[in-house]
C-alpha cells in the first residue's frame, strides 16, 4: 500500500474525522489518498486559518485536532498556529509536506527547513526519513500532542516517501522511552496539602487552562465546594469554574476582577492547578501574592517553581489529584466558620468594585453592553471564540461561562486573527451548538478568508465584529502610557463589512443603535449558514480595571 | 523591563547587567539521548533559549548503539540550572540527564597542541610534555603536536606552559564525564 494510504489509516485509527489543510506539490501524493480515504477534508483558505481551525475543534471538542499544509510557504503559513498551539497547550498534529529526499538542503523550490524553523514551538517534531517510519510516526505524534501537557507535534514527510510502497500492519502500541510523563500526583505531597488547606484562613484556588485541557472541571467544584474556597481562573481557565456560582471571584489578572486580585493579593495559601503564572497574572513577580504560600499542581514539572517558587509542589494530572486532594480534605474536617471572615473581607471587595461601566445614555452601544446583549440572546448557550484585543478582555469579564470548552481564545501568544478560523473548527467539531466570534474589526481581517470556507463548507458560525474603528487595546496603551501619540492604530472605514460578507456568500448585518442591538443579535443567530455582523460601538472606550503592566495587583486602576 | 506599555528608556548598561548574571558555579551535564536526527540542535537550542553559554561540548555512542552521550560544561546563567534539566527532560528524545556532582565525577579532556620547537626549546617542550603525560604524535623540524588528556584544568595548565615557546595551533575535545563507582552515570 502507498505510505500516504497507510497514513490515511492511521488517522482513521486515531478518531481522526475532519482535517484543515490546502494542498500543493510537496503534499500530492497525500491528497491523492484524501480522494477517496473517508475522512472530511476542510480545504481552508490560508493555511493559518487551518490551522486555527483545528486549534479551536481541539478546544472544543477535546479531541486531537489535524491540520495540513505543502512545504515552504504552506508550512511556513503554519508557524503561528503552531506556536499558539504550544503556548496555550492545545493538542494538535501539523503534517507538513517536505520536497524530495534528494532535494533536500539544495534550496530547491519550495523548500524550507520546517523542523528547523518549528524546533523551539513544538511539544515534538518528526522529520521522516523512511517510508517505513510514516505509521509509527504518525501514532506517536497523536499519543505526544494528546497526552501530558498538550501541544502540537509536527510530521514534515518528504513527498517521495509518501508515495513509497510500504508493507503496512496497524501499529498497535507506541514505545516512547523519552517520554513518560507522571500522571499520579504524590500521595504525601497530597496529604501535606490538604493540611494547608486546613489550615489557612485566607484561600484562594487559582485555576489556568490546565484545569479545562485536563478536563477537571467536575473535580475543581467538588474540591471548591468541600468546604467555600474562593476561586478565580485565568483567561484560559474561564469555564472551569460555573461564573453564577457565589464563590466565584471572576477572573484575575491584568484585567481581572478587583476581588480576584485583591484576594490573591492578601491570601495566606494559593492553590494553583494547571496555571503558569504568567506575568499578566503575576504583574510585579516581586510584589506578587507577597502574603501567600503556594501548592502548585500541574503535569508539567517545569512549569513548578519557574515563576514562583511553590512550597507544595504536586506533579501529575489535575484529574487524578484534584479528587484525592478533596478526599484528605475531608477527612481533616476543618472548621469551615474559619473562612467567614475571610469571605467578608471578598464581599466587600465584590460590592465595592464590581466590574463596571458607564452606559451610554443615547443611542450608541458600548462594548461591554454589547457582550451582555450577546449572553443575553444566547442564554450563555454557546461556544464563543474570540479574537485578541479589548474586545477579547470584554468577552471574558462580561460573558459568564458555566461550562468548560465554551471559551477559546488565544491566551498565550494573543494572536490577532485567531477568532474567526477558531469558530469555524469549533463549529465542525461541535454542530449542534450555537458557535459566535468575538471579532475585533483589526483582528478580523488577518483570517477573514476563512469566510468563503464557512459559506462553501455551510459552517453557520455567527461572527459579531466589535467595530471600534481602531487597533483599540494598542490605542488604549498609547492613551494611557504614551501620552495619547495615537501612532497607527485607526483602521478608517473599509472594508464594508456587510458587503464584504456577501461577497464572500455569507449574510452581512449591521447593528449600530443600542435600542435594536439585542433584536439584531438574536435574528443573526437565526439566520442560517455564516453571518458576519458588523457592531458598531464607542470607539474610544478603555477596557477596565487594569494592572498596568509591570505593577502590582493592588495598584488596579478604572 | 521590557515591558512595550512603559514609556521608560533603558539604559544599555542596565540591559547588559541582566544579560550577563552568571552563578559561576561550573556544571558538567552528562545526557543520555536517543540516537535521532535533530537532538542535537534540540538541546543546544534550549540552552540558548534560556540563556546559557555551553563551553564545551561532546557527543559520542554509548554501550547501547540506539543512544549516544552528551556531556556538555557550561556556567549556570540567570536561571538556576534546574529550570533547564526540566525543560530537557521535556524533550521527547531525551532519557537521562545528570547535573554531575564534581567530586563524584571523572571527566576527561583530550587536546592536541602544535607547538614551536625548534633547535634549544625543543627539549624544553618535550620535557613539558613528559611531565604531563602528553604524547608527542607528530614532528617537523619546527613544530611538534603534542597529545595531551587530563581534566580541563590540566590542560589549561599544560596550554600556559607552553605558550610562551610559540603555540601555532590548539583543539581540543572537551569534557566527557562518567560518575565514580559502580552505578550509572
Ligand atoms: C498578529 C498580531 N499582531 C499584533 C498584535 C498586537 N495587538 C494586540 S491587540 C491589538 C489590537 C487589536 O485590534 P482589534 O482586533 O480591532 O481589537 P480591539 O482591541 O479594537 O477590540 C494589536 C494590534 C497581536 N496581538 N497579534
Ligand atoms: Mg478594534
Amino acid at each position: 500500500m502507498r505510505a500516504v494510504d497507510a497514513l490515511m489509516e492511521c488517522l482513521k485509527a486515531e478518531g481522526v474525522d475532519v482535517v484543515f489543510g490546502l494542498p500543493g506539490g510537496a503534499n500530492l501524493p497525500t491528497y491523492d489518498a484524501f480522494y477517496d480515504a473517508g475522512i472530511r477534508h476542510i480545504l481552508v483558505r490560508h493555511e493559518a486559518g487551518g490551522g486555527h481551525a483545528a486549534e479551536g475543534y481541539a478546544k472544543a471538542t477535546g479531541k486531537v485536532g489535524v491540520a495540513l499544509g505543502t512545504s515552504g510557504p504552506g508550512a511556513t503559513n503554519l508557524v503561528t498556529p503552531i506556536c499558539d498551539a504550544m503556548m496555550d497547550s492545545v493538542p494538535v498534529v501539523f503534517l507538513t509536506g517536505q520536497v524530495r529526499t534528494e532535494l533536500l538542503g539544495t534550496d530547491g523550490f519550495q523548500e524550507a527547513d520546517t523542523i528547523g524553523i518549528t524546533m523551539p514551538i513544538v511539544k515534538h517534531s518528526f522529520l521522516i526519513q523512511h517510508p517505513l517510519e510514516i505509521p509509527r510516526s504518525i501514532h506517536e505524534a497523536f499519543h505526544i500532542a494528546r497526552t501530558g501537557r498538550p501541544g502540537p507535534v509536527v510530521v514534515d514527510i518528504p513527498q517521495d516517501l509518501s508515495r513509497a510502497d510500504i508493507p503496512y500492519e496497524p501499529v498497535t502500541d507506541v514505545h516512547l522511552p523519552g517520554y513518560q510523563p507522571t500522571t499520579e500526583g504524590n500521595q504525601k505531597q497530597i496529604r501535606l496539602a490538604a493540611k494547608a488547606l486546613a489550615n489557612s484562613r485566607r484561600p484562594v484556588l487559582y485555576a489556568g487552562g490546565g484545569v479545562i485541557a485536563g478536563n477537571a472541571a467536575p473535580e475543581l467544584t467538588e474540591l471548591a465546594t468541600v468546604d467555600r474556597f474562593p476561586v478565580t481562573s485565568t483567561v484560559m481557565g474561564l469555564g472551569a469554574f460555573p461564573a453564577p456560582h457565589e464563590q466565584w471571584l471572576g477572573m484575575l489578572g491584568m484585567h481581572g476582577t478587583r476581588a480576584a486580585n485583591y484576594a490573591m493579593d492578601e491570601a495566606d495559601l494559593i492553590v494553583a492547578i494547571g496555571a503558569r503564572f504568567d506575568d499578566r497574572v503575576t504583574g510585579k513577580l516581586s510584589e506578587f501574592a507577597p502574603r501567600a504560600k503556594f501548592i502548585h499542581i500541574d503535569v508539567d514539572p517545569a512549569e513548578i517553581s519557574k515563576n514562583v517558587p511553590a512550597h507544595i509542589p504536586i506533579v501529575g494530572d489535575a484529574k487524578n489529584i484534584v479528587p484525592r486532594l478533596t478526599a484528605e480534605y475531608r477527612a481533616l474536617a476543618p472548621d469551615p466558620a474559619r473562612l467567614e471572615e475571610w469571605w467578608s473581607r471578598i464581599r466587600t471587595w465584590q460590592e465595592r468594585h464590581p466590574l463596571r461601566y458607564e452606559d451610554s445614555k443615547d443611542h450608541e452601544i458600548k462594548p461591554q453592553y454589547m457582550i451582555q446583549a450577546l449572553f443575553e440572546a444566547t442564554g450563555g448557550d454557546a461556544i464563543v471564540a474570540s479574537d485578541v484585543g479589548q474586545h477579547q478582555m470584554w468577552a471574558a469579564q462580561y460573558f459568564h461561562f458555566s461550562k468548560p470548552r465554551r471559551w477559546i481564545n488565544s491566551g498565550g501568544l494573543g494572536t490577532m486573527g485567531f477568532g474567526l478560523p477558531a469558530a469555524m473548527g469549533a463549529k465542525i467539531g461541535c454542530p449542534d451548538q450555537t458557535v459566535v466570534c468575538i471579532a475585533g474589526d483589526g483582528s478580523v481581517q488577518m483570517n477573514m478568508q476563512e469566510l468563503a470556507t464557512c459559506a462553501h463548507e455551510r459552517v453557520a458560525i455567527k461572527v459579531f465584529i466589535m467595530n471600534n474603528g481602531y487597533l483599540g487595546m494598542v490605542r488604549q496603551w498609547q492613551e494611557l502610557f504614551w501620552d495619547r501619540r495615537y501612532s497607527h492604530v485607526e483602521m478608517g472605514q473599509w472594508p464594508d463589512y456587510v458587503k464584504l460578507a456577501e461577497a464572500y456568500g455569507a449574510t452581512g448585518m449591521r447593528l449600530e443603535d443600542k435600542a435594536t442591538l439585542l433584536e439584531g443579535i438574536r435574528e443573526a443567530l437565526q439566520t442560517d449558514g455564516p453571518v458576519l455582523v458588523d457592531v458598531r460601538v464607542t470607539r474610544e472606550e478603555n477596557t477596565y480595571p487594569m494592572i498596568p503592566a509591570g505593577q502590582a495587583a493592588r495598584n488596579m486602576v478604572g | 523591563m521590557g515591558e512595550p506599555g512603559t514609556k521608560e528608556i533603558l539604559s544599555l548598561d542596565e540591559l547588559e547587567a541582566a544579560g550577563n548574571l552568571r552563578t559561576g558555579r561550573k556544571h558538567i551535564l552528562s545526557i543520555l539521548v536517543e540516537n535521532k536526527p535533530g537532538v542535537l540542535t534540540r538541546i543546544a537550542g534550549l540552552f540558548a533559549r534560556r540563556g546559557f553559554n555551553i563551553d564545551t561540548l561532546a557527543v559520542g555512542p554509548t554501550d547501547d548503539e540506539a543512544f549516544s552521550r552528551i556531556t556538555l560544561t557550561l556556567d549556570g546563567a540567570v536561571h538556576p540550572i534546574d529550570q533547564v534539566t526540566k525543560q530537557l527532560h521535556k524533550l521527547v528524545n531525551v532519557l537521562k540527564i545528570r547535573d554531575l556532582e564534581p567530586q563524584e565525577t571523572l571527566a576527561r579532556e583530550l587536546a592536541l597542541f602544535k607547538v614551536s620547537a625548534d633547535g634549544v626549546s625543543r627539549a624544553e617542550v618535550m620535557q613539558v610534555c613528559e611531565i604531563f603525560r602528553g604524547k608527542i604524535v607528530d614532528v617537523t623540524k619546527r613544530s611538534v603536536v603534542v597529545e595531551v588528556t587530563g581534566t580541563c584544568d590540566k590542560i589549561d595548565a599544560f596550554e600556559q606552559l607552553v605558550r610562551p615557546f610559540g603555540l601555532i595551533e590548539m583543539a581540543r575535545t572537551g569534557e566527557i564525564a562518567i560518575s565514580r563507582g559502580r552505578g550509572e552515570t
